[in-house]
């Protein structure tokens, strides 16, 4: 099987790569700041909206009718871009989907493209497989660009660099700009990666664009974004290569409605994000003369087969639950080996990635505390907590019966089928207090021992509660 | 409401390592007029199981709880998460049974159904409430327990800071993520700490277990009570620490 390269290759699974990130004092302020600030201010920003429960609903009914007549929506949606002058390609996997935009943008006789943000083309490895095939694609997103130039890799899906605060980035640009910022002032930097940018925008041919939604009955594309980047990306050059997964859609305009409200308030505690693009098929004298949709599959009809999972295509990567989530706050986005960190990230990667020998993608359904405040917060109503046990299950499944976890689970379960072997381990836990005292307990052999290396366990009592009921009410 | 019959559903953790939490609710619904049976085959509500990935075994789990607590008018646990797991997924495992709707956490069978918040408790001690996670986002209790200790004589309550978040327990996590789940412990001590009280409570002895064992590692004399002792506590019987 090929692997998707959803997951990053040779990232480890994820408790030991959040001992790294948990030992880094310098991330854990930056995140803390980071995803307190975003956190109140999403919180007061939902808070205006009187209806924002009834907005959710129809986030949640709108994507999963989608969802459930994909094939349909999918086919008016390549008709409309058609009957509009655009070019519509299917692509199965990564592997295809990469090698439709390099044979584009080799056929338009770039060695250059710009790109704006885009999920989709992180997740498949775009980049990577241009520079392949002799092509440099340059982010143009502020934070995009930021780990484009420290060759780092992204650690939240709305800020890509999160995990940097603005002394690296000053260094950072100081390494990788001709003329490198001055001080590390936030204006001065963004003024830094502006005078960059631009040059790049007004020389490139090539543009290669995500989609935030797709609009099946017009064709239209959508994408929303703050810094006008995206924009100049989506007006500027000759051909624009639009790269969108395929639950993207929407059936109709007026679909858009809902969204436009959830996503802003969700992502960046916003009403509005500052802009909203559209683009049709071509216009003549207008914009891009060519336009190119490449439909991406990459694990999502898999996906949809699995009737608890597939909720996870309902998301529109507004990352809201990245900033509520407690254990994304201590271990940063790249700890989940992935494009999608978080909780999304724990439900959509492994997924995507179908792989069932893969013990990274493996690792991270268990990375929750099941604390469900990535529920509350999720502006299309994804059940994260469900899916995340339902993936766990399936874990499970996959390997096997035969190791501790699996015989002690089993063990317990036979322990507790029967409230008498219940009572006789009671009875025997009991008789521990020989061993342990009467005290809390600060070290206990394996697996307790994950336990008591930072918590004491407390004793057991002299008799359980149902021994004292059988003694003085039975 | 004249003489509910109630069963208590003590939870295996509860029943296995607090059985004071346990005493206490059975003190307390009978002071508050219930007549309480504890079924002894009760066990586990399979949370343990289905919350690591093992499916099948907490359905079967799931179906001994309904079999166990039928007959009665309401289930009442001490523990949000078991409550939450019974009411949230039994019915999806085993069909959705009458004892799975008849089935309360502690704060709200004392609200919703029993309708008092004054339950005549005495607990002269600095408290601060910590809202484990399901009891707050599955069950949504709310203000429930607040009301129950702002109406307890001596108590004093203290705010916890960043009350809302997740204390790091979570189950296995606790072990399989054993340092994120620590880091996030030490979160939730230092606000703990800051508040100054000599108590820390909550609907939960799963999330107790864990804040408490890593307040008493680091000697810090704050200690974890679980709410149905501070309010089965009274003047005549106050609460008293066991070894």
């Amino acid at each position: 099987m090929g692997r998707n390269p959803v997951t990053w290759l040779g990232s480890p699974v994820f408790p030991k790569a959040a001992h790294t990130a948990l030992a880094d004092t310098q991330l854990r302020a930056n995140l803390r700041k980071a995803t307190t600030t975003i956190r109140d201010k999403r919180a007061s920003a939902v808070a205006e909206l009187a209806d924002w429960e009834e907005l959710r609903r129809a986030g949640e009914a709108i994507k999963d009718d989608v969802l459930a007549n994909l094939d349909t929506y999918l086919l008016r949606l390549e008709e409309s871009v058609t009957a509009r002058g655009g070019v519509v390609h299917w692509a199965r996997d990564a592997e295809e989907a990469n090698r439709i935009v390099l044979d584009l943008a080799r056929e338009h006789g770039a060695d250059e493209v710009v790109k704006v943000k885009s999920m989709a083309t992180a997740e498949i490895g775009l980049n990577e497989a241009l520079e392949a095939g002799g092509i440099r694609a340059v982010e143009t997103d502020l934070a995009e660009l930021i780990v484009q130039l420290g060759r780092d890799r992204p650690s939240h899906i709305l800020v890509p660099a999160i995990h940097r605060n603005r002394a690296e980035i000053r260094e950072i640009f100081r390494r990788e700009m001709s003329e490198a910022p001055v001080s590390d002032d936030p204006r001065e930097l963004a003024e830094a990666a502006r005078r960059h940018l631009r040059r790049k925008f007004l020389s490139a041919r090539v543009a290669v664009s995500g989609a935030n939604f797709a609009v099946a009955d017009t064709g239209s594309i959508v994408v929303v974004e703050s810094e006008g980047n995206g924009r100049m990306c989506l007006t500027l050059p000759q051909t624009l290569i639009t790269v969108m997964g395929i639950e993207k859609l929407v059936p109709s305009w007026r679909d858009l409605e809902v969204f436009l409200q959830l996503l802003p308030r969700s992502s960046t505690a916003e009403r509005m994000n500052p802009y909203t693009s559209v683009w049709t098929g071509v216009t003549p004298g207008d914009g891009p003369s060519r336009f190119h949709l490449v439909l991406l599959d990459n694990g999502r009809t898999a996906t949809l087969a699995d009737e608890v999972g597939r909720q996870a295509l309902r998301c529109i990567r507004c990352s809201a639950c990245l900033n509520v989530c407690p254990v994304y706050e201590r271990t940063g986005g790249q700890a989940y080996g992935s494009v999608y960190p978080g909780p999304i990230g724990a439900i959509l990667a492994p997924q995507l990635a179908d792989d069932p020998s893969d013990e990274q993608a493996a690792s991270l359904p268990y990375a929750s505390s099941l604390c469900g405040a990535c529920y509350e917060v999720c502006p299309v109503r994804i059940n994260i907590p469900q899916a995340l046990t339902h993936l766990r299950a399936k874990v499970v499944r996959n390997k096997g019966g035969r190791n501790p976890e699996a015989l002690a689970m089993a063990a317990a379960a036979w322990v507790f089928a029967d409230p008498r072997r219940f009572e006789a381990a009671q009875r025997a836990g009991s008789l521990s207090r020989l061993l342990t005292g009467a005290g809390p307990i600060g070290r206990l052999p394996w697996p307790g021992s994950k336990w008591t290396a930072t918590r004491d366990a407390p004793s057991l009592p002299k008799e359980s509660f149902r021994l004292w009921w059988r003694r003085n009410r039975g | 409401m004249s003489n509910p019959r109630v069963a208590l559903f003590a939870t295996c953790l509860t029943d296995t390592l607090y059985p004071e939490t346990a005493k206490a609710v059975v003190r307390l619904l009978e002071r508050l007029g219930c007549t309480v049976d504890f079924p002894l085959e009760q066990t586990c509500c399979g949370q343990l199981h289905f919350n690591t990935g093992y499916a099948d075994e907490a359905r079967s789990l799931a179906h001994r709880y309904a079999e166990v607590f039928e007959g009665y008018d309401y289930v009442v646990a001490p523990s949000g998460s078991c409550a939450g797991m019974v009411r949230e997924t039994h019915p999806g495992l085993c069909g959705s049974s009458v004892p799975v709707e008849r089935t309360f956490e502690l704060s709200e069978f004392l609200v919703d159904v029993l309708g008092v918040t004054d339950v005549g408790a005495y607990f002269p001690h600095r408290v601060t409430y910590h809202p484990t996670c399901h009891s707050l986002r599955m069950l949504g209790v709310g203000e429930k327990p607040l009301r129950l200790l702002r109406q307890v004589r001596g108590l004093e309550l203290v705010e916890l800071p960043q009350a809302e978040q997740c204390c790091g327990f979570g189950g296995t996590f606790a072990l399989k993520n054993a340092e994120t789940s620590t880091a996030m412990l030490a979160d939730k001590m230092r606000c703990v700490q800051d508040t100054g009280a000599q108590v820390v409570t909550a609907g939960d002895n799963s999330c107790l277990m864990h804040i408490s064992g890593g307040l008493s590692r680091l000697r810090t004399g704050v200690r974890g009570i679980h709410l149905a002792e501070i309010l089965a506590s009274t003047e005549e019987q106050p609460w008293v620490a066991t070894p």
